[in-house]
């Protein structure tokens, strides 16, 4: 009977020098130790033909047996599966300077990281967004923003005319009148959008966008203009940045501004970007002429604000040093692809 | 606004540095565009007084000893006819500055060096310079034409720099006027502003004549336009003697770029550009019927114009009349009929103001434009046309050139030239700025403005010039304190007072944005096209006749035909837009714009047109497919929280058979398809395309809608696939339709494969389904998968001919 399990235990040792997979050790340990059909596992079924006084010992050497051959091939399959791991790596090996394979994601566009940026800015300070209609009157282009018929402004804006009435907006703050008309202050909105001026070359574009801010309440004075913009100038170009005022004109604001911040590229001191001066014209402000409010029906007495607008393209044409404003819509996408945020 | 310094200086006593002057203009509200100095390209030009010349033989050369005092004694040959030992020239040492000139010795080419040179075997130490040489010219300095050497005063000390001598060392200012000043169109008037902010006196030009008392017997003057015309003066010169100008006049217009014509002619170009007035001389004895008479013209009038020009009128236009015929286009340009000639003997001065827009009108509609349009256009004074025509005269008598008469007309609306008092609040200047400028720093200020100020309590009250039109309420007079103060003083607060307000995107804005972001997440760049578009777009999509996109709003003055309608689609600028992609080698790509198109209700608009977003997506390349592009049409979909299903449709431009309309709801929300050949190919498209259109303005009603929690399923799921064998033309959507029909618990239906070939049947295609099988409240039985499988079979089978592939 020893012989047997000793015949066994060699078939399994000499067995096993034949080995040479995982799944083989998992085959060959089944063909031994498969509880029904495996031939450690049938001399536990003989168990019965053997005479009860022999039992114990038989019982004894079968489980010996069996204990040894789990643990011998168990030390196997980890061998064995270590080697495959291995194997299995090393077939694998690549060459990490292969180029990148990538996913292309899409851009906006530099005018919308732009106005994103800008409405971000503005929100925080409690402006809310209005697009107005690119398609205007001329009562709300002009006329109600202090620029009759006759008035001198009108040929600062060479305008697109639909019929005599209608137009393309010249500028965003024709919107704003109609949010006044409908709204009493406390007013805080910005308008972005497509504006329309008939004029075409490198650094002019027929269409183009602009964002205006309008601030109507109580006390609103040019101090809370200068407030808002260094805030404004501190987020968008760094905390150093100062802005300074000059005298201009715009027929809604009264008195107006040119507003100018210290050139961003050298900080002052005078480069090729800010043409030697150390201060670049960001956008246009002032006071809210008051037969504007009175044209939207608020009292001038009780009321006063603010207005300002910057031009988007010029915004994004210094920010990515782009020459000419007409690749900003020309959908070229080796343009498209560069202009990223 | 061209402004030489030498010229400011006869009004104002300057005495602070050019840059210093162009600083303080900047601050207060006139930005000095550029700023240089006459003779800025010549340096190292000094007297040479020529010692000795001679004859180099056989050549046209001279060659000189020229002293140049201090600087010493120089060997210089030189090729022009007019040197001679003893003349005084302008000499160009060695290392000096000129400028270039072509064969022709007139025409600049640039800038040039001087250096050492040999002529013929002989050295030369420097050059002899001419006028052009020096960008002197005739008018500039008298005898600087010569196309020869500029000869020099005999005073003129030797050696010293000629920059002086030759008014070289002026200074030109190009001020930006703004357009609510144009009373600062002139050289008077930025001296006025000059005096200002100098805080000088201002020089008023001298305005005195004396009149003969010849008179114009039974003259009349008469408007019929006084709304054209608020005002019109005129002035009778007798004795006239048409010459040359003085020499300080010619130099003064030429270096605002005007060529002196004639004393007379020169003497209203002189006004116009001293006082911002254009003035106008009448040959008298052109002018028939004694009378002057201002009127609209006729329809179909002719003139021609003193440059030759024949023009037809119409009664937009304003015409100046003798009695019997229109002598001038008014406020544009004189009739060639009554032109200042060599022979004129009496004139008769016109100084008018005309109303500016129709002056531009008539100069734009006719293509016609001059200095005194142009001016025109930007806004004449009153003021200034009382005194442009005594400075006129004052000139006529200066200059020697005729005697005033005593006949003056001047038909007035009714307007002063004195000025007029304006009182406000001090307070609420102050308030308007947000700082409290010292009562006296206003007297000050307003004193240097010539306002004439008041202050009694919290009233200030200015007498306003009749120039400054617009000075009207207390912010004008806020911003000219402002300006002359100093904006460095105004303090930065942030609205202490205002009341808090929440700002931020609204729902639509927002949508659109995550939008955008999720095209751009599925490959897709951005892009911004023009809001118009052109008639050849409309063509280039093959609309036919009545396609509603043909209804576009026409800008009435287009840059271009190009660009001359309003969007009614946004597919032709994403078809344009592949196809300058292709053209520049980007074979494949991913586009999108969100932009409006423009409907109108009616044309000619008479309301606001229907303006509505919408959103284009336009892909290229050879992995691009019908399906990829559904994918993104899907994305649209999944980023609103909506579901869309799609019908087979047909557009204009796109593939007859892979063509789909989009629906939100049932509603139809746009259409998505494969570019039509032919359309590629006229665009000489290398790849295809497909394009896709949602009008987001429909869209937005359900930008509302929320991604709705669905608890996960409490039991297994369970999945089986399903081959099934289908006649070619049932389509994958009506396969799913019945199963969802037929078993409720199909939570998802997955096409995964379609199969037509040798292994079944020519007219049928295979697809494999898989489905997923979701339990309600209690975990499915033991077979009751199988038998929800069998009920979809039957079903597919009954209603689609389906059989199970076997």
């Amino acid at each position: 009977m020893n012989a047997n399990l000793e015949q066994i235990k060699q078939e399994i040792i000499v067995g096993a020098e034949e080995l040479n997979t995982s799944r083989e050790v998992y085959e060959f340990k089944k063909k031994f130790l498969d509880g029904k059909t495996g031939k450690i596992g049938l001399l536990m079924k003989e168990m019965k033909n053997i005479p009860p006084e022999e039992r114990a010992d038989y019982g004894k050497g079968v489980n010996e047996l069996k204990v040894w051959a789990l643990d011998f091939l168990g030390e196997l399959d980890t061998k064995m599966k270590a080697k495959e791991l291995q194997n299995r790596y090393e077939s694998e090996k690549i060459d990490i300077s292969l180029p990148a394979e990538t996913t292309t994601e899409g851009n906006l566009h530099p005018i919308t990281l732009i106005r994103n940026h800008l409405i971000d800015i503005f929100a925080g300070m409690g402006f809310e967004i209005f697009e107005g209609t690119e398609i205007e009157t001329d009562y709300y282009n002009f006329t109600a923003l202090n620029t009759p018929q006759d008035h001198p402004a009108r040929d600062m804006q060479d305008t697109f005319y639909l019929s005599p009435e209608f137009l393309l907006r010249t500028q965003t703050s024709a919107g704003q009148i109609h949010v006044m008309e409908k709204q009493q202050p406390p007013i805080k909105i910005l308008s972005p959008g497509k504006v329309f001026r008939s004029d075409d070359d490198a650094t002019h574009s027929p269409m183009f966008t602009q964002m205006e801010g309008l601030v109507v309440d109580k006390g609103i004075t040019l101090c809370d203009l200068q407030g808002m913009l260094d805030e404004f100038v501190k987020k968008i170009y760094g905390e150093d940045t100062k802005t300074r005022l000059r005298p201009s004109y715009f027929p809604f604001t009264e008195p107006s501004v040119e507003v100018d911040c210290s050139c961003f590229e050298c900080g002052g001191t005078g480069c090729k970007l800010c043409k030697g001066t150390g201060w670049i014209e960001i956008l246009g402000a002032g006071v809210v002429n008051n037969k504007v409010l009175e044209n939207c029906g608020i009292d001038s007495n009780v009321y006063s604000g603010f207005a300002f607008g910057i031009g988007i393209e010029r915004t994004a044409m210094l920010k990515y040093g782009i020459n000419n404003i007409k690749l900003l819509f020309e959908s070229d996408l080796g343009v498209l692809q560069q202009l990223n945020d | 606004m061209i402004t030489p310094l030498s010229w400011l200086k006869e009004y104002v006593d300057i005495d602070v540095t050019p840059q210093e002057l162009q600083d303080k203009l900047f601050s207060c509200g006139f930005e000095v565009e550029e700023l240089y100095e006459l003779g800025k390209d010549i340096s190292k030009v000094v007297v040479g007084k020529v010692l000795t010349c001679e004859a180099i033989p056989d050549t046209h050369l001279h060659v000189c000893q020229v002293d140049c005092g201090e600087h010493g004694q120089f060997q210089i040959c030189c090729g022009a006819d007019n040197v001679a030992a003893g003349g005084k020239f302008p000499t160009a040492l060695v290392g000096a500055t000129v400028y270039a000139t072509a064969k022709d010795h007139k025409t600049v080419e640039g800038v040039m060096t001087i250096g050492k040179g040999k002529l013929r075997g002989y050295e030369s130490f420097g050059m002899l310079c001419s006028g052009v040489e020096l960008g002197v010219s005739e008018n500039m300095y008298p005898g600087a034409g010569y196309n020869g050497l500029l000869v020099l005063p005999e005073d003129a000390p030797v050696g010293a720099d000629v920059k002086p001598i030759l008014g070289l060392d002026d200074w030109i200012f190009d001020i930006a006027i703004t357009a609510n000043r144009p009373d600062c169109q002139s050289i008077y008037g930025i001296a006025r502003e000059v005096a200002a902010v100098l805080e000088k006196e201002i020089k008023v030009p001298a305005l005195d004549y004396t009149e003969s008392g010849a008179t114009l017997d039974g003259f009349t003057v008469t408007v019929d336009c006084p709304d054209l015309c608020p005002r019109y003066s005129a002035h009778y010169v007798t004795d006239v003697k048409i010459g040359e100008s003085p020499a300080w006049m010619k130099r003064r217009l030429a270096l605002v770029g005007i060529e002196a014509i004639s004393n007379v002619v020169d003497i209203t170009n002189y006004v116009l550009k001293e006082l911002g007035q254009p003035m106008h001389a009448f040959d008298l004895s052109t002018l028939e019927g004694n009378a002057i008479n201002v009127r609209r013209a006729k329809n179909g009038e002719p003139i021609t114009t003193l440059d030759g020009q024949e023009l037809t009128l119409t009664d937009a236009n304003m015409v100046i009349c003798d009695g019997v015929k229109p002598v001038a286009l008014a406020g544009v340009m004189g009739g060639l009929n009554s032109e200042i000639r060599e022979t004129t003997s009496s004139v008769l001065f016109e100084s008018a103001k005309f109303a500016r827009d129709n002056i531009r009108r008539t100069s734009r509609a006719l293509g016609k434009r001059s200095d005194s349009s142009a001016r025109y256009e930007k806004g004449v004074d009153e003021y200034a046309t009382v005194m442009a025509l005594k400075r006129a005269l004052h000139l006529i008598e200066e200059l020697g050139c005729g005697k005033v008469g005593a006949t003056h007309a001047d038909i007035n609306t009714g307007n002063s030239v004195e000025p007029r008092a304006l009182t406000v609040s001090i307070d609420r200047v102050n308030k308007c700025l947000g700082i409290q400028v010292p009562d006296e720093e206003i007297l000050k200020i307003m004193n240097h403005l010539t306002f004439a100020p008041a202050i009694d309590g919290d009233n200030l009250t200015v007498q306003v010039p009749a120039y400054r039109e617009d000075i009207e309420t207390y912010q004008d007079i806020a911003e000219e304190v402002i300006r002359l103060y100093g904006y460095e003083h105004v303090v930065p607060a942030f609205m202490p007072s205002a009341q808090i307000t929440v700002g931020g995107l609204n729902l639509m804005q927002k949508q659109e944005l995550r939008l955008k972001k999720a095209l751009c997440a599925v490959g897709a760049y951005e892009c911004i096209h023009y809001s118009f578009f052109s008639p050849s777009d409309l063509d280039m999509l093959k609309l036919p006749e009545d396609a509603m996109e043909r209804n576009a709003i026409r800008l009435m003055n287009p840059i271009t035909e190009e660009l001359s309608l309003m969007r009614t689609t946004l597919a032709a600028s994403m078809i344009n837009a592949i196809a300058r992609n292709q053209k520049r080698g980007n074979l494949e790509g991913r586009l999108f714009e969100i932009g409006n198109v423009f409907i109108p209700y009616e044309l000619p608009l008479t309301r606001y047109p229907n303006e509505k977003a919408r959103l284009c997506v336009g892909v290229f390349g050879d992995k691009e497919s019908f399906y990829t592009m559904k994918g993104i049409v899907e994305k649209v979909a999944d980023t609103l929280h909506v579901k869309f299903t799609y019908e087979n449709t047909a557009t204009s431009y796109t593939h007859p058979y892979q063509t789909a309309k989009i629906l939100c709801d049932g509603e139809e929300i746009g259409y998505f398809g494969k570019l039509a050949y032919d359309i590629a190919d006229e665009l000489d498209m290398r790849t295809q395309a497909y394009i896709m259109e949602i009008d987001l303005k429909t869209v937005s009603k359900w930008y509302g809608n929320k991604p709705v929690f669905k608890p996960l399923p409490k039991f297994p799921e369970e999945q089986r696939d399903l081959a099934l064998v289908v006649a070619k033309e049932v389509t994958c959507g009506e396969i799913e339709a019945v199963m969802q029909a037929a078993c409720k618990y199909i939570t998802k239906i997955t096409l995964f494969d379609v199969y037509e070939g040798e292994q079944i049947a020519s007219d049928k295609k295979s697809m494999a389904f898989s489905l997923v099988f979701t339990p309600g409240e209690e975990a499915f039985a033991a077979d009751s998968v199988d038998a929800f499988v069998k009920k979809i079979l039957k079903q597919l089978n009954k209603n689609l001919g389906a059989e199970i592939r076997s």
